[in-house]
């Protein structure tokens, strides 16, 4: 086996070097992630919370039928529909980049997983934990936003670690709608230069680096926000 | 629906282009899930050994595949195989190789899971009765885990079946293979993803309704 690392400096036709465009694709895979994240922590914690209302009947059912859709189809079909045929249907949404629309796929789907940790760590805590913020004249959101959230989030650390590192990892299907992230590039590099092992090394390594440093985010996270004296806190290494 | 015409999706279409795709996805997941559990227990069996010439590599190869993209490792073995065997391989018998390793990394997670959920008392009974270790594991130990750990299986295999679409990267005509062939056939190239979707959302949603029913049937036996 003869390794050409050298590949990496060879210019790549348009005045860069494959090195300069494998980073840039880097930077592409940490945004696509990184903006997915926010929009699949905000639905859902909206969707799960709203799986766990003690009297709305209708919103929790709204909210069951968003996890199965989301999680009964997969990703790139999403990543499709989302690309393809939203903008056919809804001629507003031609304005909105790739970018945007793949973000957007990325960050319902995971929603759905999300929701459903945050449903699970709702339901885990002790019903004292609600009738005590009801007892201080809380309303359902309040009590929600100061006593269940906070403790439910803590609980489900170690899942959202591991659900964090498959949004980054999930994020290489973008490669399917052209998005210039690091598997498109690895897919075309190797196509352009034929040294693909040396560019799948390099493309794998930045995966394994990024997925790692997200766990250690979110292992500094779990130290921080450990609650004294519960016995899950202190387990917990966060992840794999 | 604007600008949307599905009409032209009829059985003709389904069985010409998508059939074929469906049965290599199905087919694709059966022997995934097969093959994958069972290098997968030789992997959870290999950490679990406390011999470290045997846990070392396991739990290398096991978190190794776990922290990169399916789509990389299909890439990677389209690349290697043809290499490492000597002769070109298609898209679609490098897709099950594929498969077959990387979710034997999640399937081994699984069975450790299940081992470990084992007590250590039926072991020990194993033991006393004169089992050997292989006797013990074969007899005792797997077939629990396996039993115990059987929804969270098969809710694996749904993901599996879900990932059989990344086939994509490489061109193996698989079941969203056949939906966007025939998209470009009839210049619906739209439409078919809508139609995929829910082709897809049927099987799964089924699939994992049948796994909740098993699951309560299960909980009732323990």
């Amino acid at each position: 086996m003869n390794w050409d690392w050298q590949v990496f400096l060879t210019d790549d036709g348009s005045g860069r070097t494959y090195l300069e465009w494998m980073m840039e694709a880097w930077g592409w895979t940490l945004s696509v992630a990184a903006w997915a994240w926010v929009v699949a922590i905000v639905m859902g914690t909206l969707i799960g919370t709203l799986r766990t209302l003690p009297n709305s009947p209708w919103l929790v059912r709204l909210a069951n039928a968003w996890v199965e859709l989301f999680r009964n189809i997969p990703l790139l079909v999403q990543i499709f529909i989302w690309y393809f045929v939203l903008p056919k249907i809804f001629p507003v949404m031609q304005q909105l980049s790739g970018f945007v629309l793949v973000v957007l796929a990325l960050g319902f789907f995971t929603s759905a997983r999300i929701a459903e940790q945050v449903r699970a760590g709702v339901q885990a805590l002790p019903r004292g934990q609600r009738y005590a913020a009801m007892a201080m004249g809380f309303t359902t959101a309040q009590s929600y936003r100061y006593v269940i959230l906070p403790m439910a989030f803590r609980i489900i650390l170690p899942p959202l670690t591991s659900e964090s590192m498959n949004l980054l990892k999930n994020s290489a299907a973008a490669f399917a709608v052209s998005i210039a992230e690091l598997t498109m590039f690895a897919m075309q590099a190797q196509e352009e230069t034929s040294r693909g092992i040396e560019i799948y090394i390099a493309v794998t390594a930045l995966y394994a680096i990024s997925a790692f440093a997200v766990n250690r985010v979110f292992a500094f996270i779990e130290r921080r926000a450990r609650v004294p004296g519960l016995i899950v806190a202190g387990q917990t290494g966060g992840g794999h | 629906m604007g600008g949307l015409d599905l009409a032209f999706f009829n059985w003709d279409v389904f069985s010409k282009f998508v059939l074929s795709g469906l049965w290599f996805s199905v087919q694709l997941t059966i022997v995934a899930t097969i093959g994958g559990i069972l290098l997968g227990t030789v992997l959870a069996l290999m950490r679990l050994s406390g011999n470290p010439i045997l846990a070392v590599p396991a739990t290398i190869y096991v978190n190794g595949m776990r922290s990169i993209p399916l789509v990389m490792v299909i890439l990677w073995f389209f690349l290697l195989v043809p290499t490492l065997i000597g002769r070109p391989v298609g898209a679609e018998m490098s897709a099950v190789i594929t498969f077959i390793a990387f979710e034997a990394a999640y399937f081994s997670e699984i069975m450790r899971a299940g081992i470990q959920s084992i007590p250590r008392g039926q072991v020990f009974a194993g033991q006393a009765l004169g089992m050997t270790y292989s006797q013990n594991m074969r007899l005792v130990v797997l077939p629990q885990a396996f039993r115990n750990m059987l929804p969270v299986l098969l809710t694996q295999t749904i993901i599996l079946f879900q990932d059989t679409s990344l086939v994509y990267a490489i061109g193996a005509y698989d079941m969203l293979k056949g939906f966007v062939t025939a998209g470009k056939i009839y210049g619906r190239p739209e439409e078919v993803y809508l139609i995929a979707a829910v082709v897809y959302f049927i099987i799964c949603f089924a699939l994992s309704w049948l796994v909740k029913r098993l699951q309560a049937r299960i909980a009732i036996i323990r």
